[in-house]
């Protein structure tokens, strides 16, 4: 993985001195929280519903073990014992002092970590796909690109003060396992007739309180000119994007109203004329990247066989394990959704043992998934039954990864100062309704994801089954919603009808899944059954 | 009842205005009546507090409970974490946040 230069270190151990002056004036009054409120923003010091709340970017969710442990100990050195992973891939602390921030800060400096550019209108930490570097469908490794990015995004100086914040992923298979098309730029790498590596932009997709699906506006853009079609892309939007409306801000509006046509007609434009400057780096400078992510060191003879004899492990395997494009390897993923469980949270005990069994069983490398998992990329089958003992001992093990118990939430109401009704309990009651393995193989894949407010942190609007938590006159009430995807085949899930209390809306999500069954044909996901269907049987069930 | 709450500034925990002083438990908030505004001023004018307002409350037997739910779990903690509660020994407690 990347490995910060110079360059990368000074920036950052900077920004840590910068801060911590920044704070002593706080603290001792010279600064007002008017004036200090936009710099700890910069650093991802948010004020939430309880306490202060430190974003920490985790770039293209990757991480390495020492990174990890880091993570682990700063849960129980600064903040409660635990961090919750993000639908970002990134993680939060919920607890966090003021006066120990800077201190925090140069502990996550020290193993390369920063918490820069999590907030505020900037370009916000660039995501990927959590198989990278270890998918069999891949073409190319998406990370050196996303890294090529995050080197361009960090700290630029014409785009620290968008209209609204930005949000950039990057994959590189046809299974697109990072909701591309819901970001504001998503770019797919692809192959074109030539056999050359290049970048397919979509722009303008994004969740909140307006879902759009971001239409493709570039077919191909030859990697010598990714930064400058990156540039023109953001330079149109920082031009002519809405600054005074901050519900209108998002490029998803600007690309709307203009049109895909000529909002692309503009960046054409725009990036004409950057080519002539120059801009781009070097494609050195991209295969310097791309020396930070050659392979591990595989084992070429490690042998297919694995032993499913016991039962347990078996399920985990069928769900939790994907294809690894090495022979005798596979990629597993860590649900932090346990029965009931609080998704995405993860104690600092649990954070540690995950750095240290990624140092024993997968190359010393984790990623941190935007379904709020963790991932292993790189595991010897035959490492694999210990692995899983190890997680399974300290209750990691659970096998439901893309089931209904592997639910997507935002922090809700217990945590978020927006917020209008509390996420998790509605998840942990559905998580108990559809805890057993059986009902989750009967219902198969079903992406279930929850947000406590309009803004979308819990991508309810890409669920199978989304859930969106709203304030009726002080009363928490949940909307549900069916059909969204966030997979190549993107959708933007229906509003069945009126509202639920928590308990009305685990009931509604129960009829929802008996309609799919009753109706279910051959292999079809639940997905597949209402698109096939269509809403009305559905709200038939619910409402009827 | 009108209360205050705020933020401490060192620690960003919750914490409500008692008449002479801040306490991070809500039952000692202070009805302020019509002096929100200019307690708001003078408190953060020395630095003890931040994001300062002022929110409807209610006095009962059990003590005093913010009016909207969110301000109550603000009062109380994390309604799916006991142990990080106001009342970690108190099992029952978020039964007066819903």
């Amino acid at each position: 993985m990347y490995k910060y230069d110079e360059y990368d270190q000074e920036m950052v151990d900077t920004r840590v001195a910068e801060f911590r002056d920044q704070v002593r004036r706080r603290i001792s009054g010279e600064l007002t929280e008017d004036q200090f409120r936009p710099l700890r923003l910069q650093n991802g010091l948010y004020l939430q519903l309880h306490a202060y709340m430190l974003r920490v970017a985790v770039p293209y969710g990757t991480l390495n073990s020492a990174q990890m442990k880091v993570l682990g100990d700063i849960a129980d050195k600064y903040d409660r014992g635990y961090g919750h992973f993000t639908t970002r891939q990134n993680i939060q602390y919920n607890w966090i002092k003021l006066e120990e921030t800077p201190d925090l800060l140069a502990e996550l400096a020290a193993v390369e970590m920063h918490a820069i550019q999590t907030s505020g209108n900037c370009i916000r930490n660039i995501s990927s796909d959590q198989y990278a570097g270890a998918a069999a469908d891949e073409i190319v490794d998406p990370r050196p690109y996303a890294e090529l990015l995050r080197q361009w995004s960090s700290f630029h100086p014409e785009f620290l003060t968008l209209p609204r914040k930005f949000k950039i992923a990057v994959i590189a298979s046809e299974k697109d396992r990072a909701a591309m098309k819901l970001h504001d730029i998503g770019i797919k790498m692809v192959r074109n007739d030539a056999g050359e590596i290049g970048a397919q932009f979509y722009v303008g997709g994004g969740m909140g309180r307006t879902p759009m699906i971001a239409p493709m506006i570039r077919e191909f853009v030859p990697l010598d000119q990714l930064i400058t079609y990156s540039e023109a892309c953001l330079r149109v939007y920082n031009r002519y994007g809405r600054r005074d409306n901050k519900y209108k801000a998002r490029i998803k509006i600007l690309v709307h109203e203009l049109g895909k046509d000529e909002y692309t007609r503009q960046v054409e434009e725009e990036f004409a004329h950057l080519l002539t400057l120059p801009i781009e780096p070097p494609l050195a400078e991209l295969e310097r990247i791309k020396t930070h992510f050659v392979e591990p060191a595989f084992d070429a003879g490690a042998s297919d066989e694995l032993d499913l004899s016991d039962p347990d492990f078996r399920l985990w395997v069928e769900r939790n394990t994907h294809a690894h494009k090495q022979a005798g390897y596979v990629i597993a993923t860590v649900s932090l959704k346990p029965v009931g469980g609080i998704p995405g949270d993860a104690s600092a005990d649990q954070i540690r043992l995950m750095a240290q069994l990624a140092k024993d069983y997968s190359f010393d490398e984790l990623r941190v998934t935007h379904a709020q998992n963790i991932v292993f990329p790189h595991v010897r089958k035959a490492d694999l039954y210990t692995l899983w003992q190890a997680l399974d001992a300290a209750e990691l093990g659970t096998a439901n990864l893309d089931t209904v118990g592997d639910i997507i939430a935002c922090p809700g109401l217990d945590y978020c100062s927006l917020a209008n009704a509390r996420s998790i309990p509605v998840a942990q009651k559905i998580s108990q309704r559809f805890g057993s393995a059986e009902k989750q193989a009967e219902l198969g894949e079903l992406k279930l994801k929850i947000s406590g407010c309009i803004n979308a942190c819990g991508h309810h609007h890409a669920g199978h089954i989304g859930i969106l938590g709203v304030d009726r006159k002080g009363v928490e009430n949940y909307q549900l919603l069916l059909g969204g995807s966030e997979g190549a085949d993107t959708s933007l899930g229906q509003i069945t009808g009126p509202g639920f209390d928590e308990d009305g809306i685990v009931n509604a999500v129960e009829k929802a899944t008996n309609v799919y069954l009753s109706n279910k044909q051959g292999e079809e996901r639940f997905l597949d059954t209402y698109r096939r269907i269509g809403m009305a049987p559905f709200k038939e069930a619910i409402y009827g | 009842m009108k209360i205050l709450t705020g933020n401490d500034l060192k620690t960003g925990a919750v914490i409500w205005w008692t008449g002479v002083g801040w306490s991070l438990d809500v039952n000692d908030a202070a009805d302020v009546a019509e002096d929100g505004a200019a307690i708001v001023a003078r408190e953060e004018g020395v630095q003890n507090v931040f994001a300062a307002y002022v929110i409807d409350g209610v006095r009962s037997d059990e003590g005093v409970r913010p009016a909207h739910i969110k301000e109550r779990i603000r009062a109380l903690g994390p309604t799916v974490r006991p142990d990080l509660t106001l009342k970690p020994s108190d099992p029952d407690a978020i039964n007066w946040v819903i």
